[in-house]
């Protein structure tokens, strides 16, 4: 059976990896989104603290035998710990002032940390092995599906729609959205506005740190792994609407999607096939899909 | 009469003397400047580690020939832009007394300073780029292509796979200039060789997924998948198609592979692979003198690159004293005439076309449990002798070559 032209078997696998990458793009749009709706921060450092996420499971097994389970939950505190670090000493003073000031000073970060890992590291980068139990694999009929890759997309979904419901449907949720609407009159309450927003931007990043954990057993850990996806991120989270939380997953996992698909009609078209849904967007609902009209 | 004889004596005399100052070195001392990509994709394979291949080329020269002339080094880091690597040499040739600019990996960047050496009359030395591009349609007479070029790795590797009762081909192809070169050099070598290329796919360069197609890859049926790309795009490939069981049922072939893609994705993921170098540390005595004391400045064993780049530096510097001039028309033809011989390449030649032409190695990724000691990455499976492994000056596309 052929679906325009395409064989199905192959039309179905194409989905299914669609899916696997929109998961990591939903996870780091996810992050990017939080940290820009509560801070109005352009977080321009995301993709290198997804790399570093990669590069602190890698060392973390390799120098000290820490095993991928307990990295998947000791990476992201760690990465998120340096986020609070950022946001304590930097950040923190850019907020009163022009979004660029901020995309600037976490842009230069980001070259910092790549060179950092990169004069360590050096630029091939590293391999890091599928853990045990989730080695293998299983055949749908269509298509071999490794094991891992249906775990990312499960681990991907149940963070990133565990962070939704925490930040829409709990009293935590609501005092963050609040302190971003109002912080004086939330400070007024009793709240402690500065600490909630610490902990969103920690949080942010442990995000992108999490999605690198996710990502170091498929992809090569080298120092410039996050500056390549990074700005497929941003289109996605300028589709989704800036800092809509629910819009930029549904748009992360649906560009995983048409990319996916693109990637068999036309090959060369995959890479720029996100942007041009960007621009096309920004033309029709400058706001983003689900973003609300400023 | 004994005055004009006196005279013309005088002249002669001059004119040996004028000569004499002519045939010197600039200033007395020889400039190397290495340009490289310090901080990009080709940082490991070319970078820091054929700066430190230089130095140690310019002090065994000082050690063992003993020269009346200075030899410095200078380097500089193109970022795999032209623009910047040709304005870099400019200023080098003209404000810093550089003799010949080498290294330049990234075939645009060397593509550009060749042009620019030549004007100013100047040598470049070339170790990292690949294009056959370099030796044809841009070929000049001051420029050596020392190392590699993608014809000879295509027919390495293309021609010993076909040969084994690889028939089948798929290529997946980076989408740029040097992806497509290489996917038709390796085409026409298959099909040579009684394969048949049963399709391709090309992919954006970077790119990090490549399962999408990897799976179009397996569709096809076809024996071997051909990867015509390079560094990370290499290595993403060939971990993601062990991960999706696409190997060992269907193999790999890495048109372009080097010993630091290798000892990135490790012998676990590589295993098995054919490839084709100029070049292997573990070759003979000599290989492993050479590299272990490359090791000891770099903590990494050279790649070919690496490796290529102290061979040529140290084959310019004799030519240097040996024409006892650092003019480039002179010291090229010192060059040319003058074999190459030492643990790089035995016999090498430098042709009319400026391609340096030595024996080329197929070789086999070593399974896990076959490598005995760090760094014992690599079965050598065939010597390709040096008139077989490069385009042969018959098909020459360059205007310096007679036929």
């Amino acid at each position: 059976m052929e679906i325009f032209g395409v064989p199905s078997a192959l039309f179905g696998s194409q989905l299914l990896i669609g899916l696997i990458n929109g998961s990591f793009y939903a996870i780091l749009s996810l992050g990017l989104a939080i940290i820009f709706g509560l801070l109005n921060i352009i977080n321009f450092a995301h993709g290198a603290q997804y790399m570093m996420g990669a590069f602190v499971a890698w060392i973390a097994l390799t120098k000290f035998g820490v095993n991928y389970w307990v990295a998947l939950l000791l990476s992201p505190l760690l990465v998120g710990a340096l986020g609070v670090l950022l946001e304590r000493t930097m950040l923190r003073k850019l907020y009163k002032l022009d979004h660029l000031y901020g995309l600037l000073l976490t842009f230069g970060l980001a070259l910092i940390f790549e060179g950092i890992f990169r004069d360590q590291y050096g630029i091939s980068g590293q391999s890091y092995e599928v853990p045990e139990l989730l080695q293998g694999g299983v055949n749908l009929g269509f298509m071999f599906m490794p094991i891992y890759r249906g775990w990312v997309v499960v681990a991907a979904l149940a963070v990133c729609f565990g962070t939704w419901f925490m930040i829409e449907k709990t009293k935590l949720g609501a005092y963050l959205r609040a302190g971003t609407e109002n912080p004086q009159i939330v400070q007024a309450l009793g709240i402690n506005v500065p600490l909630l927003i610490t902990f969103t931007y920690g949080y942010g990043v442990a995000l992108a740190a999490f999605a690198g954990v996710l990502a170091a057993p498929v992809y090569q850990v080298n120092p410039q792994m996050g500056s390549n996806l990074i700005i497929v991120v941003f289109a996605v989270v300028v589709i989704g609407g800036m800092g809509s939380i629910m819009g930029s997953i549904l748009t992360g996992l649906g560009l995983g999607l048409i990319e996916g698909l693109t990637r068999v009609f036309y090959p060369p078209a995959s890479a720029v096939v996100v942007f041009f849904i960007m621009v096309i967007v920004l033309l029709v609902r400058p706001a983003g899909l689900f973003g609300k009209a400023a | 009469m004994h005055k004009k004889l006196l005279t013309a004596a005088c002249a002669a005399a001059l004119a040996l003397v004028a000569g004499a100052a002519q045939a010197q070195i600039s200033g007395n001392v020889v400039k190397v400047g290495v340009l490289t990509d310090m901080s990009g994709t080709y940082s490991d394979l070319a970078g820091q580690g054929t700066v430190v291949a230089t130095q140690m080329a310019i002090d065994d020269f000082v050690a063992q020939e003993k020269p009346a002339f200075k030899v410095e080094m200078i380097s500089a880091d193109h970022q795999n832009k032209a623009d910047i690597a040709s304005n870099k040499a400019r200023e080098w040739f003209e404000r810093e007394g550089v003799d010949v600019a080498t290294e330049l990996v990234t075939t645009s960047t060397a593509l550009a300073v060749m042009k620019v050496a030549k004007e100013m009359n100047r040598v470049t030395l070339m170790s990292g780029p690949g294009s056959t591009a370099i030796t044809n349609e841009q070929c000049n007479d001051l420029t050596v292509h020392y190392t590699y070029d993608t014809y000879a790795m295509a027919n390495g590797t293309a021609r010993a796979v076909t040969k084994q009762g690889g028939k089948t081909w798929f290529f997946l192809t980076a989408d740029y200039a040097f992806g497509h070169s290489l996917e038709k050099d390796s085409s026409a070598v298959v099909t040579a060789s009684g394969g048949k290329v049963v399709g391709s796919v090309r992919h954006p360069f970077p790119a990090s997924d490549f399962s999408s197609f990897l799976l179009q890859a397996q569709a096809s049926g076809a024996q071997i998948i051909g990867l015509a790309n390079a560094g990370a795009d290499t290595t993403n490939a060939i971990k993601q198609a062990a991960e999706f069981g696409i190997t060992p049922k269907q193999q790999l072939a890495g048109l372009l592979m080097f010993i630091s893609d290798v000892h990135s994705l490790g012998l676990k993921n590589a295993q098995s692979m054919y490839l084709t170098t100029g070049f292997y540390w573990d070759l003979n005595d000599e290989t492993r003198a050479w590299s272990k004391r490359f090791f000891d400045k770099q903590k990494r064993m050279p790649t070919m690159v690496q490796a290529g780049q102290y061979s040529s530096v140290l084959h310019y510097l004799k030519a240097v004293k040996a024409a006892g001039t650092d003019e480039a028309q002179k010291v090229m033809a010192q060059m040319k005439k003058t074999p190459v011989n030492d643990f790089f390449a035995k016999n090498g030649q430098i042709r009319d076309d400026g391609r340096m032409v030595h024996d080329m190695y197929l070789v086999q990724v070593k399974k896990p449990e076959e490598s005995k000691y760090p760094w014992d990455y690599y079965h050598v499976r065939q010597t390709i002798p040096a008139a077989e492994a490069f385009q042969p000056l018959s098909e020459s596309r360059c205007p310096l070559v007679k036929k």
